[in-house]
């Protein structure tokens, strides 16, 4: 029996090694290892054998079993090493083919901008306020002390609805509104639409956006106008950012000031998008002229403020190098796609 | 306005270069446009006379000339017909450079040598192409081999300057020169008013008679024995850098003062003045013909100045023709008044005629000027010998305007700025912009007539900061209590929306918020429609531009029109927008819409898909969508409202091929116009976090065979009504017509997923329910179970 037991190991060994693929190894399991296999009928003749042998024998047949056993297990091992191998060489791709994309969408440019201008602002404690575009005559120009027959309301071009109705030209009436509804401290931006009948072109643009912002309280000084000014810019423009504060007059407005902040293209040193100057003109700005205050129910002896407007078409045209204003509302996606 | 830099220097002693001086004017509050130094890049131009002129022999248009320019004489071919033999011309020598860079060499012309060439004024960058005609000639008396710079003073270069409108008195070189001392701390030279006049009197020449208050004041006087003739070089010289035209001797002066002391003057032929008389007043409907020959309509909103028979002049705008100074001219009456600003500012524009002088006086100048002004015209006339100074003034000014006073404290100013300026260093600033001050508990500051800018104490504040320095005022943070933003809900909503859009891929548009009301019959929508009443603008940009928009619709059209017409084929816009609707009030209601659109590779389900994700986002509360067929903008077949809480919130679908032709597509649209403020209504912006389920969900799919025209929504009621709250979702997986499904029905398949919160279902619980929306589904809708 030990010959035979031998025997059997040997020859299926050798099949083993034969084996290319799993299946065959299952084969060879029922073959050898089966209910109905070769080593188990050999097991059952076990009987006939002495005592003495009986145990001896047993141990070589499980020996057998378990090198077989061993055997078939690193074969199938091997096996499906060797298909993943073949698998993983067959599904090599391109990988310099182009991403499978979602398609993107994106918020207008103008949009983007305002939006970095709101979070700047909600930073330092403002809200948000909104007036209609479609706006009294009084709060466009009467109460921001541009009377009739002043010249300012020749300067801005304006639609009339009626005599008394207007297109807002600017965000400024909406600081009167604020006023009438808000007890100081006062703290808010207007950003919106304004209009001026000016025809399109590339440079101008009948409607357009402007962002108001407007601060009142006990003890606002122009110094406060300077330092919250300054300090949007800096986080607008850039850390390095200078402001420059000239002297300008707006009716609205005592003492008034246009702002330049140092360009943001060549730092100060002059380029064509400041024509060399190193400057570029963002806003305009100053104290609350008190008629003002008084226009909107605040009494010009208790507090004080400022103001300041600045345009996003501008900032925005400025800081992306776009020439034409018109592709603003013009809405072509390829250009809508760059922001 | 431009500055000739040379010319301001005569009125303040600095030793800056032109660019610091604009620099520092800038700071103080004087706009600098520009700084033109346009003979910064001529070089090597002298004059020269033409000693012999002969015909090019090769060429009818060409002339020879042998030019004197002192150490050579010179043979230049030149093109231009105005020259003659004795004539001063400017010489561009070889090698020399003109404006923009141009350099002149020499070289043959038509076989003849040219070693230069003669300029024009346009050559030199001194007026416009098609202003002037032919070769500059300088006066007989002009030095030749001398630079031509040195010669018309274009050394010094020009300062641009906008003027705001309520410094008048910055428009004149004179009151630029004022800031430029005040701004560097020097000393205005004060000008030489100075003249002799003969002892007869003006009286017994004119009699002057102002019927309206609008003029405040006028001043007449008489210069006799003229002599016609061009003004002085340097005059004509520095007129030319100031963009003023020199004409002759008198019109020269007039405008000479006008540029240096802001006041603009007129003269009028005496001899064409009838009745010796001048009157001032309104004007009747007349046609009358200003001096540039043009015939225009006049009415009584207009000041004029007439004779005893006839209108001599506009007040302020423009004299008349008819008065005309012209070579004959021996004697006229000088004007120097004071009309008001906004009667001539309407005027001018009334008639499209804004000249220097509108526009100064527009600015409402101060009466107190006008006689500085006709006394400095007279010195010029007496010494440039132009004519003979008639004794007397005719002078009417019923309400003289004195200085005004303005009190202030010191410690209000430091306040108001957050400064900390010293008094007597406020004191010197103020008494540099020529106001007296007196200092007690407060400033006590007498103001100048020409400041009437001046009033109040924020008044005083902006002139010392101005002086002081803008840059100079410290930059602080706002003090005082800390303010809390607030976001609106509806802003955060909003912002939402915009999320919601971008992350559906598409990207936002601005369109404009007017349009022309020939876009609802574009979109075919009918003539009582209440689109229609939309707000008119009363003076648009054109019909196109011409009404507020009552939906979104029309200017997304165009959008998507124009993205597919230049082959962007696949797009996704939407826009966030107001449309301005006419209720009957003052104002009209203004709505933010929401604005979806969609084409190329999309159906109608991708953009409701769009919208529910933006009902899903905001929570809003009972949105259903219905079936629409009667919006004409709309496929009738393809179109559904919106429904929130049972009010209509906007419409969607695919546009009506109609409206597709109207705009030239023939690319399907997919449109969506939501009313957001109905949307944010019924939204929950404060979303409550809910356990997640505890008890297991248990799945049962159902394929129903129903009519083709039965809608899915009709299903799902029935099966949330039976549902008995047990369901927790109905998922729609297949829709199916063909084979195996008889013609004019359809098969529809769900999985309704039933769950409870407290529970775990029995088999015999959903069995229950189940069954019982297959017989109610059978029932109402004669659907059968597959
Ligand atoms: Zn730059």
């Amino acid at each position: 029996m030990r010959e035979k037991l031998q025997q059997i190991q040997e020859e299926a060994l050798i099949k083993i090694k034969e084996c290319s693929t799993s299946q065959m190894l299952d084969e060879i399991r029922v073959k050898y290892l089966g209910k109905k296999g070769e080593l188990t009928s050999i097991l059952r003749g076990m009987g006939q054998l002495s005592p003495e042998e009986r145990p001896i024998v047993g141990k070589i047949a499980n020996e057998v079993r378990e090198t077989i056993e061993n055997a078939i297990e690193q074969a199938k091992y091997d096996i499906k090493q060797k298909e993943k191998n073949i698998r993983l060489s067959m599904e090599t791709i391109d990988v310099t083919m182009p991403g499978k994309k979602n398609k993107l969408g994106g918020l207008h440019p103008l949009t983007k901008a305002l939006d970095e201008i709101k979070e700047i602002f909600i930073g330092m404690g403002f809200s948000i306020a909104e007036g209609p575009e479609v706006e009294l005559d009084y709060y466009n120009f009467e109460a921001l002390n541009i009377p009739k027959n002043h010249p300012a309301r020749d300067e801005q071009d304006t639609f009339y609805i009626n005599q008394n109705v207007v297109l807002r030209t600017q965000t400024s009436p909406v600081q009167i509104r604020v006023m009438e509804n808000k007890k100081p401290p006062i703290r808010i931006i207007a950003p919106g639409r304004v209009y001026r009948s000016d025809t399109a072109d590339a440079t101008h643009s009948p409607i357009f956006h402007q962002v108001e912002g407007l601060v009142i309280d006990k003890g606002i000084t122009m110094a406060s106008l300077k330092g919250t000014l300054d300090a949007f810019a800096k986080r607008m423009f850039g850390e390095k950012t200078r402001t420059k504060f000239r002297p300008h007059h707006f009716p609205f407005t005592e003492p008034s000031a246009e702002v330049d902040v140092s360009c943001f293209v060549c730092d100060g040193l002059g380029c064509r998008v400041c024509k060399g100057s190193g400057w570029i003109e963002i806003l305009g700005c100053g104290m609350v002229h008190p008629d003002v205050l008084r226009a909107g129910g605040i009494d010009p002896e208790v507090y004080s403020g400022f103001a300041f407007g600045l345009g996003l078409e501008r900032i925005v045209m400025i800081k992306y190098g776009i020439d034409d204003i018109r592709l603003f509302y013009e809405n072509d996606v390829r250009f809508l796609k760059q922001f | 306005m431009k500055v000739p830099f040379n010319w301001l220097l005569e009125y303040v002693d600095i030793n800056k270069d032109i660019n610091e001086v604009a620099e520092k004017l800038t700071l103080t509050g004087s706009k600098v446009e520009e700084v033109i130094e346009k003979g910064k890049e001529i070089d090597r131009v002298v004059t020269g006379k033409i000693i012999k002129t002969e015909k090019h022999p090769n060429a009818d248009k060409l002339t020879i000339c042998q030019v004197d320019v002192k150490d050579e004489v010179l043979q230049i071919v030149t093109g231009a017909d105005n020259i003659k033999e004795g004539d001063i011309v400017p010489v561009a020598l070889h090698g020399s450079t003109l404006p923009g860079g141009v350099k002149i060499k020499k070289g043959k012309l038509r076989g003849a040598e040219s070693n230069g060439m003669l300029c024009s004024e346009a050559e030199l960058g001194l007026a416009d192409e098609d202003s002037v005609h032919g070769i500059m000639i300088l006066s007989e008396d002009t030095p030749i081999g001398v630079d031509i710079k040195e010669i018309l003073g274009l050394n010094g270069g020009v300062i641009d300057f906008e003027i705001t409108s309520n410094r008048a008195d910055c428009f004149s070189i004179y009151g630029i020169a004022r800031e430029t001392a005040a701004s560097f701390g020097c000393e205005l030279k004060k000008l030489d008013l100075s003249f002799k006049e003969n002892n007869e009197n003006i009286s017994d020449y004119l009699k002057v008679e102002v019927q309206t208050p609008l003029c405040r004041r006028y001043m007449a006087k008489m210069i006799k024995n003229i002599k016609i003739g061009p003004s002085p070089e340097w005059m004509q010289a520095k007129l030319q850098e100031a963009g003023v035209r020199p004409i002759n001797n008198v019109v020269d002066i007039t405008n000479y003062v006008m540029l240096e002391l802001g006041q603009p003057l007129h003269a009028f032929d005496y001899n064409n003045i009838e009745g010796n008389k001048i009157i001032v007043k309104m004007a009747s409907d007349e046609k009358f013909t200003t001096l540039d020959g043009v015939e225009r309509q006049l009415d009584n909103s207009m000041i004029v100045i007439s004779d005893a028979e006839k209108t001599v002049a506009v007040a302020g705008v423009m004299g008349g023709q008819n008065s005309e100074v012209t070579e004959s001219t021996n004697t006229i009456v000088l004007e120097s008044a004071n009309f008001d600003g906004v009667t001539t500012r309407l005027s001018s524009k009334k008639l499209g005629l804004r000249t220097e002088a509108s526009s100064r006086f527009e600015k409402d100048l101060d009466p107190n000027l006008v006689e500085i002004a006709v006394n400095r015209a007279c010195h010029l006339f007496e010494t440039l010998g132009v004519g003979e100074v008639v004794g007397g003034v005719i002078d009417i000014y019923s309400n003289k305007l004195e200085p005004h006073y303005v009190r202030v404290s010191p410690k209000w100013i430091n306040d108001f700025l957050g400064t900390n300026i010293n008094v007597e260093d406020m004191v010197k600033m103020l008494n540099r912009l020529e106001m007296e001050v007196e200092v007690k508990d407060e400033l006590i500051i007498k103001v100048p007539t020409f400041r009437q800018d001046v009033k109040i104490k924020e008044d005083v504040a902006e002139e010392i900061a101005r002086l002081y320095g803008y840059d100079i005022i410290p930059t602080q943070k706002i003090v005082g209590e800390a303010v809390e933003a607030e976001i609106t809900k509806e802003q955060k909503m909003i912002e939402t929306v915009k999320r919601t859009m971008v992350a559906s891929s598409l990207y936002e548009a601005l369109t404009y918020s007017f349009y022309s009301p020939k876009v609802f019959d574009k979109i075919n929508i009918s003539k009582d429609s209440e689109l229609r009443n939309a707000i008119n603008i009363a003076n648009p940009l054109g019909e196109d531009f011409s009404i507020m928009r009552t939906t979104l619709i029309p200017s997304m059209l165009e959008a998507m029109q124009r993205n597919i017409l230049r082959d962007n084929k696949e797009v996704g816009l939407f826009e966030i927008g107001k449309v301005y609707l006419n209720i009957g009030k003052d104002l009209p209601d203004e709505r933010y819409k929401l604005c979806v659109a969609i084409a190329g590779d999309v159906d109608f389900y991708n953009l409701k898909g769009i919208i529910e994700n933006l009902i899903e986002a905001l929570s809003v509360d009972k949105a259903e969508f219905e079936r629409e067929t009667n919006n004409p903008i709309f496929h009738p077949g393809r179109c559904a409202k919106l429904l929130v809480r049972k009010k209509n919130a906007g419409v969607l679908g695919e546009v009506h091929p109609d409206v597709l032709e109207n705009y030239d597509l023939e690319t399907r649209v997919y449109i969506a116009e939501i009313d957001l403020p109905t949307l944010f209504e019924a939204a929950k912006l404060d979303k409550k976090y809910k356990p997640l389920p505890k008890y297991p969900a248990v799945l049962r799919d159902m394929a129903l065979l129903v009519k083709d025209e039965v809608e899915v929504k009709k299903i799902e009621d029935i099966m949330l009504k039976q549902g008995k709250g047990i369901i927790e979702e109905i998922r729609l997986f297949d829709v199916y017509k063909g084979k195996q499904i008889p013609e004019g029905f359809k098969s529809v398949a769900y999985s309704i997923i039933y769950r409870a919160e407290d529970r775990t279902l029995t088999d015999e619980e959903i069995n229950k329910v189940h069954n019982s929306i297959v017989k109610e589904l059978e029932e109402k809708l004669d659907a059968k179970l597959r």
